[in-house]
């Protein structure tokens, strides 16, 4: 409530305001590169050995869950919320591997594609659903997680399937130097290819309209409800990367989702996206993620019990956004 | 109400939708008690003869453990909350008993499991209340912190050993005579506590209060931060409770023993009529939902049908009856 009037007040303030707060914005993301590259070197401190193998594996970890969160992103920005992320990566997941079983590479290609159109008609749904009930979208997301997981179920009852041998190339291996990961690079193309034209457009305006102020997005003209759908179908699209990532990177499909959209609101909250919407990007919960999973691999170095590790990952998530709010509190006050 | 509706014109009004649309809003226990009993009959059509009493006490054994969870999301929804951590605070009470049982005792589990409860319930009302953390969020973080350190609790009493306390299994899963099932000796109590709270103290009035219009509230003096605080160490405290009962029903003691009803409990709850923007609904519509879900599942079950059709219809019935709702009520 407060965050809403407060942006709303920041924009109609002008131009060298909204520059200021797009630095901040970038400025969260600056200060978690700091944080991720500081844990790099304490990794490094740690595990001598940690070296290029280290960061592919962490690389290939990482992909599914950077997808999943960058699909929530998108949506928050918006202010919605999709705890459907998870099921629809199943779901794409699932089709895709059970398409991909014994036919040839060729066809794996129109398979990804039309998956990836699956994604879309998902997300479409969810938004469809959402605009038209105008029921709250945490309760339509909450029903379509049943279900799209019981769909998944419905293609696969066990884990099974298969991968295009390209698809499996694309994300395992290094790129031109043994440092850099073919995966890391694929998933931020993915995005950047996606996301940059999208949010320098007036659609990607809209998004972050209908996110800090339905209201006076309405009034300057922004059908809310078409680009809620929209949000949604972006969500549903990098949902179905995030599956197909998933099919790629393990060589099979699981139909039970995993914990992805529990862990991708944590990832864009840490990322510096606000829940009450209309502030952040897809960049900073990348970080996020990344930073996530480095402190599970410290913790592992360590030989901490993977179980602290789950406690420590609520505690990082409950306090930073404990601290998030704190600041939005002050500003709110000022 | 009026004169007006004695007139014969009044009387047919019933067959108007509007006349339908007053009830659903006004009373919308009634609407759910008619699905209930269609589902009831439903049930006797498709498969003859399984509607007996000993099917309908193993119904409500089934539906009470899910009606106390619900109460947790029924009380946090009526503020425009939401507490997603009651499956990991639940599983976690119930094993930490079964952890305990042989050691120290049965008493000093439960009291020991209660107060853990407790003592996550508080962080969550702190962070609620204090912190204005969304309540999704940390209870979320909540339920990570809960889940992990029930499995550190875990490898430390790997050697110990763990059962599932008699009591428990009595209270659980027992049933007199094979009709009416023990748990009602818990949730009797629970649910008049839980409905008297909400219908008729001050607190209860608070909920709504704070659920309906922060602002008004605030400006009319509440302490949002203590109700909150309050609130969510009852919720957990419900949890834990439900907890011991679900572990008793299933006989298992594990760390994630409840997580499956997690959403089950939050569409109870929505079925229920509460609306999760808060400030409307009640516990008596949740406990028909309870019960609409428990008949629904195990139908589908009897019919052989597969796990993923029950989810899917679940998911379906939760999104149809969220949006009559807001269509009757007309809220956005």
């Amino acid at each position: 409530m407060s965050a809403a009037v407060s942006t709303s007040a920041r924009a109609s303030a002008g131009w060298s305001t909204s520059l200021v707060s797009a630095l901040r914005r970038s400025g969260w993301t600056i200060s978690l590169l700091g944080i991720l590259a500081v844990l790099l070197l304490i990794t490094k401190a740690i595990q001598p050995t940690f070296g290029a193998s280290g960061i592919q594996g962490l690389a290939i970890s990482v992909m599914p869950l950077a997808l999943a969160s960058v699909a929530q992103a998108v949506v928050v920005i918006a202010r919605g919320i999709d705890l459907s992320v998870g099921s629809m990566m199943a779901l794409t997941s699932v089709v895709s591997a059970a398409l991909m079983e014994g036919r040839s590479e060729t066809a794996a290609i129109g398979i990804v594609l039309g998956v990836l159109l699956l994604g879309l008609l998902l997300g479409a749904v969810n938004g469809t659903l959402i605009v038209v009930t105008r029921v709250p979208d945490i309760v339509v997301t909450l029903a379509m997680l049943f279900v799209w997981a019981g769909c998944a179920l419905l293609v696969m009852e066990t884990p099974g399937g298969a991968s295009a041998q390209w698809l499996r190339s694309l994300t395992s291996g290094p790129l031109l130097s043994s440092w850099i990961p073919k995966a890391a690079v694929v998933m931020l193309l993915i995005v950047a290819v996606i996301w940059l034209p999208i949010r320098r457009s007036r659609l990607g305006l809209s998004l972050y309209a209908i996110g800090s102020e339905p209201l006076a997005a309405f009034r300057s003209g922004i059908s809310v409800g078409r680009t809620k759908i929209f949000a949604y179908m972006l969500t549903g699209l990098f949902s179905a990367f995030g599956g197909l990532s998933l099919t790629a990177t393990t060589g099979i499909a699981t139909p039970v989702p995993g914990p992805y959209t529990l862990m991708s609101v944590a990832a864009v909250v840490l990322g510096g996206v606000s829940l009450s919407g209309g502030r952040g990007g897809v960049f900073g919960p990348i970080v996020a993620v990344v930073i996530l999973s480095l402190l599970r691999t410290i913790m592992t170095f360590l030989n901490v019990n993977t179980n602290l590790a789950t406690v420590v990952q609520g505690f990082i998530l409950v306090g930073v956004v404990m601290v998030g709010s704190l600041i939005q509190l002050r500003r709110s006050r000022r | 109400m009026t004169v007006a509706e004695t007139t014969p014109e009044a009387r047919t009004s019933w067959f108007r939708p509007s006349a339908w649309v007053k009830v659903f809003r006004e009373r919308p226990i009634i609407p759910l008690l008619v699905i209930l009993v269609l589902l009831v009959i439903l049930s006797e059509i498709i498969r003859p003869g399984i509607v007996s009493l000993n099917w309908a006490g193993v119904m409500v054994r089934t539906a009470i453990p899910l009606a106390i969870l619900a109460a947790c999301q029924t009380m946090t929804m009526l503020t425009g909350g939401i507490d997603l951590s009651v499956a990991a605070i639940a599983s976690m009470s119930g094993f930490v008993v079964a952890t305990l049982v042989n050691g120290p005792g049965l008493w000093v589990g439960i009291a020991v499991a209660l107060a853990a409860a407790a003592v996550a319930g508080l962080i969550n009302g702190i962070g609620v209340g204090v912190f204005r953390v969304h309540p999704l969020i940390m209870t979320l973080g909540m339920s990570l912190v809960v889940l992990g350190l029930a499995n550190v609790w875990q490898l430390e009493m790997v050697q110990t050993g763990a059962g599932v306390p008699d009591l428990f299994r009595r209270l659980g899963a027992g049933m007199v005579e094979g009709i009416v099932p023990y748990s009602l000796v818990v949730f009797i109590p629970v649910a008049a506590w839980v409905l008297i709270t909400l219908n008729r103290t001050g607190y209860g009035r608070l909920l709504y209060a704070i659920g309906d219009n922060p602002v008004a509230s605030r400006l009319a003096g509440v302490k949002a931060w203590q109700v909150l605080i309050v609130l969510y160490v009852i919720s957990a405290v419900l949890a834990g409770i439900a907890g011991f009962l679900y572990s008793g029903l299933t006989n298992v003691a594990s760390v994630t023993l409840v997580d499956t009803s997690l959403l089950p409990s939050v569409a109870a709850a929505v079925i229920g009529g509460t609306s999760i923007l808060g400030g409307r609904g009640g516990y008596g519509g949740t406990i028909i939902g309870a019960l609409i879900l428990t008949v629904i599942s195990s139908l589908l079950t009897s019919l052989g049908y597969p796990e993923a059709l029950r989810q899917i219809l679940f998911g379906a019935m939760i999104v149809f009856v969220a949006a009559a709702y807001a269509r009757v009520t007309g809220e956005t």
